[in-house]
């Protein structure tokens, strides 16, 4: 007969820590889908701010979409904007707080359409900011409408017979027409849907707020990554159909450094 | 220092935003208020106050950049002219529910749509009933002079962090745009970060240090039964704000038969009518509100049993007469008399209206 009560340390006997989720994310249940990559954009981003220890002077900026409630998940002091303008409200911050760290956590749909005018003049005044701007090629949050970024031929609610691109126009590459503003001082696209490529974009999260720190001027991270729900796949298709299809029109690496 | 000037009313309002302590102000041009961006553009306050100022790629984006320093616990300050003001109704709604104080101006003119560059009174339903989507209100003072846009500035941010509340100054072309003399209040000086952070910690987001949990700012809760006691919430704010806030002039009611309903330019106009129908020998009064938002309903009311009629005077198709009547709730007569598209009343006007559907009934 068992008379005393298992404990978790009876049973996971503490040894050399190898991996330790940051104190910097939230001990909550994130909103996302099982399978997407926000997660792991989030950990690395608070990763990274972690490491730098730059916890208490860092405020973060949440968009209008699938990470609008990323101000859960953050343990920092954090603002949500309205959609599309998260570059315009790290702008008001930065210019009154110069010293603390500002980053935006974005979509495609935020950045890219609808907040197409802040996320360009931002860059172009080089706002000493962070930009995380996650690229799944769909309008997650609103149940899978066609974003600026959907692929040609690929199909969402609002393009289900799939994209034209004649009349719906082509997939932006936002991040490629900011780099050419001078304000920028480093862009650059990946991905974290394999462990290969988890480790290149914190190094890439961790450069951008080194720019920062350095006031070099805006950097944006942009991060390609999944929607199984919105692309209507199991987490593996939807990891298999990004490296072969979003990647040939998204190509990862350095745009600007 | 003190000090008496001859100014512009958008003038005024800028070196008052300067004098007032305020931290940043973002703006977009817009005809008839671009004095305002320019004049703070050319005093370059950074050098001397240190206050921010930038010129924003749209009024959307200005009204934003107002809510990411706002939400830093700052005086954050915009302003525009009718048209750009629709624009800023978004992040207006935003703010009201994130509960930021800041302080708006709106120099307006005559709309709809592009409408004209000439002074107009007809945004007063945007500014007093909301604008913007969602149940909020803002706290609306309409200035009636020069010495008015200078001085509600740092009234205007006073109110808005006693409320935490989005505060408007409904100006128009005519007082924007006109000089007169001017006194101009002392400097004041900036709070410093750590004093933003001692006063306003409890909600601020200036950088979560150990000792204290994230503050959040945040107009979203998905759950209905929290987002409804945040509204709740509003709701007492704003009764209190209508209990405490409530700001008029009276001028000749005492012994008035007919009184005259007027704010900013239109309460000008309405001065003279007073004086030229006393020099006729009709009594009439004029009750100027100063907030349009929260209504001097109770003062209009007041008077509702005693007088003979109401002329609300406006420069648009009749807006505020609806309070008017609100507050009157059939005791007496209420008239409406409003020029549009640019175009002022002028006294004689006025006073032959006031004669023909009131007087002479």
């Amino acid at each position: 007969m068992i008379t005393t009560e298992i404990t978790p340390e009876d049973i996971i006997k503490k040894g050399k820590i190898v991996f330790q989720k940051t104190s910097f994310m939230n001990d909550c249940t994130l909103s996302y889908c099982p399978g997407c990559g926000h997660g792991v954009a989030h950990r690395l981003v608070m990763e990274v701010i972690d490491e730098m220890g730059i916890g208490e002077d860092t405020i973060g900026v949440a968009p209008v979409g699938c990470s609008v409630l990323a101000y859960e998940f953050m343990n920092i002091d954090m603002q949500q904007a309205a959609h599309g303008r998260a570059p315009a409200v790290a702008t008001g911050i930065k210019r009154v707080l110069p010293d603390k760290y500002v980053f935006t956590y974005q979509g495609d749909g935020d950045l890219a359409a609808i907040g197409t005018a802040e996320t360009i003049h931002t860059c172009n005044r080089g706002e000493n900011i962070v930009i995380i701007f996650v690229n799944n090629g769909i309008y997650g949050m609103t149940g899978g409408q066609m974003a600026p970024t959907t692929l040609e031929g690929m199909k969402s609610s609002t393009s289900p017979y799939g994209r034209v691109v004649e009349t719906m126009g082509h997939p932006l590459k936002i991040t490629e027409m900011v780099a050419t503003l001078p304000g920028v001082a480093y862009a650059t696209r990946q991905a974290v849907h394999e462990a290969k490529y988890v480790r290149k974009a914190k190094k890439a999260i961790k450069k951008a707020f080194e720019n920062q720190r350095d006031k070099k001027g805006t950097s944006i991270v942009e991060i390609v990554s999944n929607c199984n729900s919105g692309w209507k796949m199991t987490p593996v298709e939807s990891n298999k159909w990004l490296d072969e299809n979003m990647l040939a029109y998204f190509p990862l690496g350095d745009i600007k450094k | 220092m003190e000090e008496v000037k001859l100014m512009k009313g958008n003038e005024a309002m800028a070196e008052a935003a300067i004098r007032a302590g305020a931290d940043a102000y973002f703006g977009y041009p817009i005809t008839p208020q671009s004095e305002v961006i320019e004049y703070l553009m050319h005093e370059e306050p950074l050098k001397t106050t240190g206050m921010q100022v930038l010129q924003a790629e749209s009024e959307l984006a200005a009204i934003n950049m107002v809510y990411g320093a706002a939400a830093c616990g700052k005086r954050v300050m915009t302003s525009s002219s009718s048209p750009g003001i629709s624009l800023k109704l978004e992040g207006i709604s935003y703010m009201a529910g994130a509960e930021l104080p800041c302080l708006i101006a709106n120099v307006m003119r005559g709309g709809p749509g592009l409408g004209t560059i000439q002074p107009g009174q007809s945004d007063y339903f945007q500014a007093v009933k909301g604008g913007g989507h969602g149940d909020y209100r803002m706290i609306v003072l309409a200035p009636a002079t020069v010495q008015e846009m200078a001085d509600f500035v740092d009234l205007g941010f006073e109110l808005a962090f006693k409320y935490r509340n989005p505060v408007m100054i409904l100006s128009d072309g005519a007082i924007g745009q006109m000089m007169e003399k001017v006194n101009l209040p002392n400097q004041k000086e900036r709070l410093s970060n750590e004093e933003v952070v001692n006063r306003y910690d409890s909600w601020a987001t200036s950088g979560k240090p150990e000792t204290r949990n994230r503050n959040i700012i945040t107009s979203l809760d998905l759950i209905p039964e929290r987002q409804e006691k945040h509204n709740i919430h509003l709701q007492e704010k704003y009764k209190s704000i209508e209990e405490n806030e409530i700001r008029y002039e009276e001028i000749h009611c005492e012994d008035a038969d007919y009184i005259l309903v007027a704010f900013g330019s239109s309460a000008r106009v309405s001065q003279k009518v007073v004086q030229l129908g006393r020099n006729k020998g009709l009594k009439i009064g004029l009750i100027r509100p100063i907030t349009l938002w929260p209504f001097p309903t109770e003062i209009i009311a007041k008077y509702a049993g005693k007088v003979k009629g109401f002329l609300s005077v406006e420069m648009n198709a009749g807006q505020m007469v609806e309070d008017v009547r609100l507050a009157v709730n059939g005791k007496a007569q209420v008239e409406h008399y409003g020029r549009m598209g640019g175009m002022m009343s002028t006294p004689s006007e006025v006073l032959h209206v006031l004669e023909e559907k009131i007087i002479s009934k």
